[in-house]
């Protein structure tokens, strides 16, 4: 079975919708440990994603993922602008020219996404960020393909992975960002971060089940 | 659009927030026009004459709101670029890598950066950018904010106060044709040399957010206050000036820390919403502080020069000066918020 390009879109799309929606949540988030605007930034971004995206909708997954990250990059600033812009930019490359996705490769974009993201903001696991929530769930993505999963099982279960990491980050004391100036204080606090990668995460596993795969619409 | 309720309640001026930042940048282009020049979409703020050929181009940026930081510094003697982010928010590498060219005048180009992982990463992107297209670029990072736990794990400590001196005295060196890695290791020098710390009485209140970014009742103040609004060191009750002056002061001075015989450099900056006079009533415990251990204040600054929009509260910032630091802080200056000597 493979996912689609289109699956990508929508992916993209319905995680825009997500954001708008979530936005004061968001940005509540990073008020308690931050500086108030992760949800605005995230909006902004994803807001000239769709925008961006526009002309390209009938594209492989790979200018669709890339087209993202620079949209993100040139629109976000703050932390989330380069680490999200880069998650997408090394997923859209690791996608180049695809518009047929295996479920490998599918699993192995979101592990490039992920290791751009290590190698640009260098946070360890947590240090309470967004890779609180990544790394579990590329992890557990790619044991669900390796226990004979399917794509849609395998997605399913990295959301509920970045789930528990996103929960996880509450009883952390921040060591990277701008929470990290708050010592113990940052302490009881989820980050905002971890929860944008989550609801990220979630879209996907949702445009994986709610579009028809390559194998299941071919006549 | 949901915020139209939020907005209507702001009682800022400002026509929308999502023009404010363009709408700044125009007003200052049209009341600078002979210093500076603006462009948009990447919004950049560029000195007016440059690049100017043979002089190392000195660019910063960082989230909008802490006005006259960085664009009010742009003109002869200073920056030659400034990247002007979302109010709050640092800038895009977009906006970092069209000012690098545009001051390029062939002997490199310093980016002086705000340690805050935003404002690195996007630079750092930037960086990437102009030197794929050919240009020399150092980076300066400064962070002076002793009430952030300084540690190779974390992201380390702000960078507040201390940008405004390296900016100016960096900016002096480069004038006056020094080369790239003169100006960079003198700003490393200033950077070093610097530390501050700020406190706050009342939140500002970010116009896309449409409420103060924290809740702080009337007796209260927060000490270690970031210029975001991050929350500091502690909260505890007011105090009067002269103790509040000397806290920060003491806790500045402990932390290089200044000895009797240094000479200085006293700034008392303004957060943005603090009248000129109670800046001037904190300077004077300042002083009295320094003076009072040995410490000579050959030099000072005070009013708001690296604001939090409408906050109320003030940094002090204490930098150790020589003669070179002192010779370029001297050195003349016009930009359309700090002038002398020309
Ligand atoms: N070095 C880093 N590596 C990975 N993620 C990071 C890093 N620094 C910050 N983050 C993430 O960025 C989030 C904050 O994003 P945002 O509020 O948009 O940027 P800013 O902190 O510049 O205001 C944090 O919640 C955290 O998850
Ligand atoms: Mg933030």
């Amino acid at each position: 079975m493979a996912a689609t390009s289109a699956q990508i879109y929508n992916w993209l799309e319905r995680y825009a919708g997500i954001v708008a929606e979530q936005k004061q949540y968001l940005t509540g988030l990073d008020a308690a440990i931050g500086d108030g605007d992760h949800g605005i930034n995230m909006d902004r971004g994803f807001q000239t994603v769709l925008v961006k995206l526009a002309p390209v909708s009938d594209k492989d997954a790979g200018t669709l993922l890339k087209t993202t990250g620079m949209a993100l990059v040139g629109s976000v600033g703050g932390a989330g602008g380069p680490l999200y812009g880069t998650f997408f930019l090394r997923a859209g490359a690791a996608l180049d020219g695809k518009s047929e996705i295996s479920d490998r490769d599918l699993v192995g974009a979101l592990e490039a996404g992920l290791k751009g993201v290590v190698e640009r903001g260098k946070a360890n696991p947590n240090d309470k960020t967004m890779v609180d929530a990544l790394t579990p769930a590329v992890a557990r993505a790619k044991e669900s393909l390796d226990g004979g999963a399917s794509l849609e099982e395998a997605l399913a279960a990295a959301a509920d992975a970045a789930e528990e990491g996103m929960k996880a980050t509450i009883p952390l004391k921040a060591l990277k960002g701008r929470a990290s100036y708050l010592g113990d204080r940052s302490i009881g606090h989820q980050d905002p971060g971890a929860t944008s990668s989550y609801l990220l995460l979630r879209a996907l596993s949702d445009s994986l089940a709610a579009l028809p795969q390559q194998a299941k619409s071919t006549t | 659009m949901a915020e139209a309720a939020v907005t209507t309640r702001l009682k800022k001026l400002i026509n929308t927030p999502e023009t404010e930042v363009k709408d700044a940048m125009a007003g200052m282009a049209a009341a600078h026009s002979d210093l500076i020049r603006v462009e948009y979409d990447p919004n950049v703020i560029i000195r007016k004459d440059a690049p100017k050929k043979g002089k190392v181009g000195l660019v910063s940026g960082g989230g909008s709101g802490h006005e006259p930081l960085h664009g009010g510094f742009v003109g002869v003697g200073m920056l030659d670029a400034a990247c002007p982010g979302a109010v709050f928010t640092s800038p895009t590498p977009d906006q970092m890598a069209r000012a690098t060219a545009a001051v390029d005048g062939g002997a490199g180009v310093l980016h002086i950066v705000k340690n805050y992982t935003g404002d690195i990463l996007n630079f750092e992107m930037a960086a990437e950018l102009a030197r794929g297209e050919g240009a020399k670029v150092n980076a300066v990072i400064t962070n002076d904010d002793v009430a952030v736990q300084d540690s190779l794990y974390t992201a380390g400590r702000r960078g507040v106060g201390v940008t405004v001196l390296v900016e100016k005295i960096a900016g002096g060196a480069a004038e006056a044709g020094a080369n790239l890695d003169a100006v960079t290791e003198l700003a490393k020098k200033v950077n070093a040399n610097g530390r501050s710390m700020g406190m706050a009485l009342t939140s500002a209140i970010v116009p896309a957010a449409g409420k103060p970014t924290f809740e702080i009742s009337d007796d209260e103040m927060e000490l270690g206050i970031g210029i975001h609004g991050e929350p500091g060191r502690e909260r505890t009750k007011l105090k009067s000036a002269d103790e509040i002056a000397e806290i920060l002061t003491m806790a500045v001075v402990n932390d290089i820390p200044f000895k009797a015989g240094d000479e200085v450099l006293a700034f008392v900056n303004g957060m943005g919403g603090t009248p000129l006079i109670e800046l001037y009533v904190v300077y004077n415990a300042v002083h009295r502080y320094l003076t009072g251990r040995g410490i000579k204040v050959t030099r000072s600054l005070v009013g708001p020069y690296i604001t939090s929009l409408e906050m109320a509260g003030c940094s002090v910032t204490i930098l150790k000066l020589d003669a070179e630091t002192t010779k370029f802080w001297d050195a003349p200056v016009h930009t359309p918020a700090l002038r002398w000597r020309v």
